[in-house]
């Protein structure tokens, strides 16, 4: 090779590594929120939130207590409309349709946006039941449909195996960490869009803790996640993007990695940091 | 940015730990200052003492880094830290291994003086030399200032210095080179004068990579392979 082509080479492969660190290409975003306010009562809790949620990604929140990270998450899937005297403005476009628009079911809408709560909450059935739940209230009861399903949803879940002699043994019986993941398989079981999860490994011992969120980095394959969670490193863990909220506003938000070495904003970084302002 | 970046944590045993750290970071830098200081004025007044202690300190220098590495290890097991507080931590990982390469050269250079010594013969280089070394301490110097003190202000100062001291350096080589010439019998010395003066010209060096660690402390930007120029504009920016 002459020095010229040497040269010509070492410039094209210093263009390609270029563009890889540069390319920035931009998400496809699964939810918009827009100028969101939410208040209980006289209080506001929420003051004007502006928020983009990319598709098949996890977004987590985090922010000390009561700084309406849970508020915010529940205002996805209309959780806050069982609260009594709570007032909501603004949008939340999933897809480009605003889920509180009048027209839009409840119902409907709750079946694209799953939920999971901090404590796990099976029904008092079996785990087989657990499981085909959602199918049934929807009018599915053809054996062979739900009996894919809920392998699928346990596979997906990462609990066939373990579950598989046991599917109709009561859900009540098994451990913390299992419960959880089942209630995920639930929730997975009727394939929403988005999953909402609020503290889902809070309750749970660390090696439970970490099949949580391995299953959540599996799980953002197919479905758009938020998370709340206090534990900042499983924020930092999991998640792809992050969001500091404080006092009712999203103070920053960014990708996970940039987030956690080199925040923006101070609050951000006291926070992170574990410092008071 | 003040000392307070350090400060503030709701667990004073986290501040204790980092204010740690950093002293003993201020601490080997004063050693390894020392150790420079020490083999340039026993390579030019013949010190062989000084030139032992150097040598010894070596050990000590070495110590330290020991330690502060296994701290540093023990805190981002037990802490997680992150940000600045990462940052930080990751910082001085990497500045007390500069600072045992320059330790190791300034032991370079005491060995040379005892060498010299032994050879009885005299250099005619020293007060160039001389005036070479003390730019590369100010540049040390200046660092571990900008460490202690969690700021970049100097650090282009300081980064500017090191092509002035490449300047001595090409022309002290070249008068040894002249020297060479001159009579083969001063090779062997002058060669160990040309070794010393290249331990300076490292030590320069690694006094630069220190400042550019302390950006990436500061900022979160990693400076180490830009141009000069583009160096120059993350640093205002």
């Amino acid at each position: 090779m002459t020095t010229q082509e040497a040269r010509t080479h070492a410039i094209n492969m210093s263009s390609v590594l270029n563009t890889r660190m540069t390319r920035n290409e931009p998400e496809e975003i699964s939810i918009k929120i827009e100028s969101l306010r939410l208040s209980y009562g006289q209080k506001e809790a929420l003051h004007g939130i502006d928020m983009e949620i990319p598709k098949r990604k996890v977004t987590a929140y985090i922010g000390p207590s009561g700084c309406g990270k849970s508020t915010l998450l529940r205002c996805i899937n209309r959780m806050n409309d069982l609260v009594d005297s709570v007032k909501i403005e603004g949008k939340i476009l999933l897809d480009n349709e605003n889920i509180y628009d009048k027209s839009v079911n409840v119902a409907d809408l709750r079946r694209r946006v799953g939920m999971v709560f901090q404590k796990p909450n099976p029904f008092p059935k079996s785990i087989f039941e657990n499981v085909a739940y959602g199918l049934r209230i929807q009018g599915i009861n053809d054996k062979r449909i739900l009996q894919e399903t809920v392998e699928n949803a346990l596979r997906g879940a990462a609990l066939w195996d373990e579950m598989k002699d046991r599917l109709h043994d009561n859900a009540l019986g098994m451990s913390g960490g299992q419960q959880q993941r089942l209630v995920i398989a639930r929730a997975i079981a009727i394939e929403p869009e988005v999953l909402l999860l609020d503290e889902p490994a809070s309750a749970l011992d660390p090696i439970s803790t970490l099949k949580i969120e391995e299953l959540i980095n599996e799980l953002k394959e197919k479905y758009t996640i938020v998370i709340v969670t206090h534990n900042m490193q499983q924020a930092a863990r999991v998640s792809d993007y992050t969001a500091f909220m404080y006092m009712g506003d999203l103070i920053e938000m960014g990708p996970t990695s940039e987030l956690f070495t080199n925040p923006r904003k101070k609050q951000t970084e006291d926070y992170i940091t574990g410092r008071y302002g | 940015m003040d000392n307070s970046k350090i400060g503030h944590h709701i667990s004073g045993q986290f501040n204790k730990e980092l204010e740690d750290i950093r002293n003993k970071v201020l601490a080997m830098g004063g050693v390894v200052e020392q150790q420079i200081e020490y083999a340039i004025r026993s390579f030019t007044t013949n010190d062989t003492e000084l030139a032992e202690l150097v040598i010894k300190q070596d050990n000590q220098v070495d110590a330290m880094e020991m330690e502060i590495d296994l701290e540093c290890t023990q805190i981002l097991a037990l802490r997680q830290p992150a940000a600045f507080d990462l940052r930080l931590l990751l910082t001085v990982l990497k500045i007390i291994n500069e600072l045992e390469i320059v330790g190791d050269l300034a032991e370079r250079i005491a060995k040379m003086a005892i060498q010299v010594s032994e050879n009885d013969s005299r250099i005619d280089q020293y007060y160039e030399i001389q005036h070479m070394a003390e730019l590369v301490q100010e540049m040390l110097h200046g660092a571990l200032d900008g460490f202690a003190r969690l700021s970049i202000d100097e650090v282009s100062t300081i980064i500017n210095q090191d092509d002035s001291v490449d300047r001595e350096y090409a022309s002290i080589v070249r008068q040894l080179i002249t020297h060479m010439m001159e009579d083969p019998r001063n090779i062997t010395r002058t060669l160990n004068a040309l070794w010393s003066v290249r331990a300076l010209e490292r030590i320069g060096d690694h006094s630069c990579y220190i400042c550019k660690h302390l950006i990436f402390m500061v900022k979160g930007e990693d400076v180490r392979h830009l141009s000069p120029k583009e160096l120059e504009q993350k640093i205002k920016a």
